[in-house]
């Protein structure tokens, strides 16, 4: 995939630091240098790179996360099957351990590749990036990334994806955005999976989840669906396409667009070029 | 626990401004970590001796200053300060806010001691 652009991040930590350098002398006799720089930064650096690719290539990157078990792989399989050959799929799967996941999208026809992170609980943009050189990006218009199953360190890292999309099941409390605010504060679409159990789980108000996200001062959307019944799937793919249609026209007009990851933070880095700013204009329709 | 990659990234960073600065060794670093940064500060400061240990920063203090969660309201405009998971207006209660504190992930400044010319 680089062989293109001829950039080479993986061995990333080269200009590293670009500190504005201000040295002040201690009482102690020691200097101190303010730096004011993201804890995060090379891996941003590398999610940005992702991104440029994504873009170049007119591809709509899809984060996808949940707990564990919540029915990311299952959404995604029937995903595939409905929409046929109207949208073009790849999928990186991010496991602990197995090849599973991975193994039941290729089943589908689909390209997957497995990343599989060891004791790792989150894919980094690195791991990402790594993955990306086994898919040939034209042949894409939409890539799933499917994190691991947790719902706390993925949130912290950028992949260089367009969209978060995060899982909820009515198996799950509905006062989970409450519990991981950070989690869902970064998520442009909730999503509540297996509506067809909602029947049997008189405890989960879907409401009530979407009061919690609203707590977070959150605009995302919030479907409802279920993989196994079909209920909600079109709206689910109807979002699909129209993200997809709006990453063709930022392409044309070469901008980008980053995820509800705002790290308001980021307005810190006052050194960092100010590139991807388009995500202010980002919709979030309360459709 | 994302924690120790995270201080893993930081040992990075810290490693190139002191090899940059002609640092014989770090002497305290600061950290400011917002409670919706994602990274939990005292985690971090477990993982950090761990991370720290055998570079120019080994034994060097390790300070976290945490700013409140504050917000600004996009209907009021009032700036009102807020909890981890309730980010409405504290004035009129609107959840069209904006974070205006909370959520750094930053490396603030180092002090260090510079090696002496020959
Ligand atoms: N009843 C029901 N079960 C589902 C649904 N989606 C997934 N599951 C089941 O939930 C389990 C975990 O699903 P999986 O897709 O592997 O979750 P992941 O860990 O998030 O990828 C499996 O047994 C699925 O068959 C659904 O819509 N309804
Ligand atoms: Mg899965
Ligand atoms: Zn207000």
């Amino acid at each position: 995939m680089c062989d293109t652009c001829g950039c080479n991040v993986t061995d990333g930590n080269r200009h590293l630091i670009e500190g504005d350098g201000k040295l002040a002398r201690t009482e102690s006799g020691s200097e101190a240098i303010s730096v004011l720089q993201g804890l995060l930064s090379e891996n941003d650096r590398t999610a940005a790179h992702n991104r440029e690719h994504f873009d170049r290539h007119r591809v709509l990157a899809v984060n996808l996360m949940s707990s564990p078990g919540s029915g990311k792989t299952r959404l995604l399989e029937e995903t595939i099957t409905l929409l046929g050959d109207s949208l073009r799929i790849a999928v990186i799967e991010g496991d602990l351990e197995t090849e599973n996941d991975a193994q039941r999208i290729r089943d589908k026809g689909v390209a997957a590749v497995q990343i599989t992170t060891g004791t790792a609980c989150h894919l980094d943009a690195h791991m990402v990036h790594e993955a990306l050189h086994a898919l040939t990006l034209d042949d894409i218009d939409v890539l799933f990334i499917e994190n691991v199953g947790n719902l706390v360190c993925p949130a912290s890292f950028d992949l260089g994806q367009h969209r978060n999309v995060t899982l909820l099941s009515v198996t799950e409390g509905d006062d989970k955005p409450a519990k991981y605010p950070v989690m869902f504060r970064a998520s442009d679409l909730m999503l509540i999976s297996k509506s067809d159990l909602l029947g049997v789980l008189d405890d989960f108000v879907p409401e009530k989840a979407e009061r919690h996200l609203r707590e977070l001062a959150s605009t995302a959307s919030v479907h409802t669906l279920s993989a196994r019944s079909g209920d909600g799937m079109q709206r689910w793919l109807d979002w699909l396409r129209s993200e997809h249609a709006a990453a063709q026209t930022r392409a044309v007009n070469g901008e980008t667009l980053r995820p509800a990851i705002q790290p308001d933070g980021q307005r810190m880095h006052a050194h960092e070029p100010t590139r991807q700013h388009h995500h202010d204009g980002h919709h979030h329709g309360h459709d | 626990m994302h924690e120790l990659a995270v201080c893993q990234g930081l040992m990075t960073q810290v490693e190139q401004i002191a090899r940059r600065e002609n640092a014989e060794q770090v002497t305290r670093i600061l950290l400011s970590i917002g409670p919706l940064s994602g990274v939990e500060a005292q985690l971090l400061a477990d993982a950090y001796p761990i991370a720290a240990a055998g570079t120019v920063a080994e034994g060097a203090q390790l300070e976290i200053e945490q700013l409140p969660i504050r917000v600004k309201c996009l209907t009021c405009s009032e700036e009102t300060e807020a909890t981890a998971n309730r980010l409405l207006c504290g004035a009129c209660g609107d959840y069209r806010t904006r974070l205006l504190s909370g959520d750094e992930l930053l490396l603030m400044s180092l002090e260090l001691e510079r090696r002496q010319h020959a």
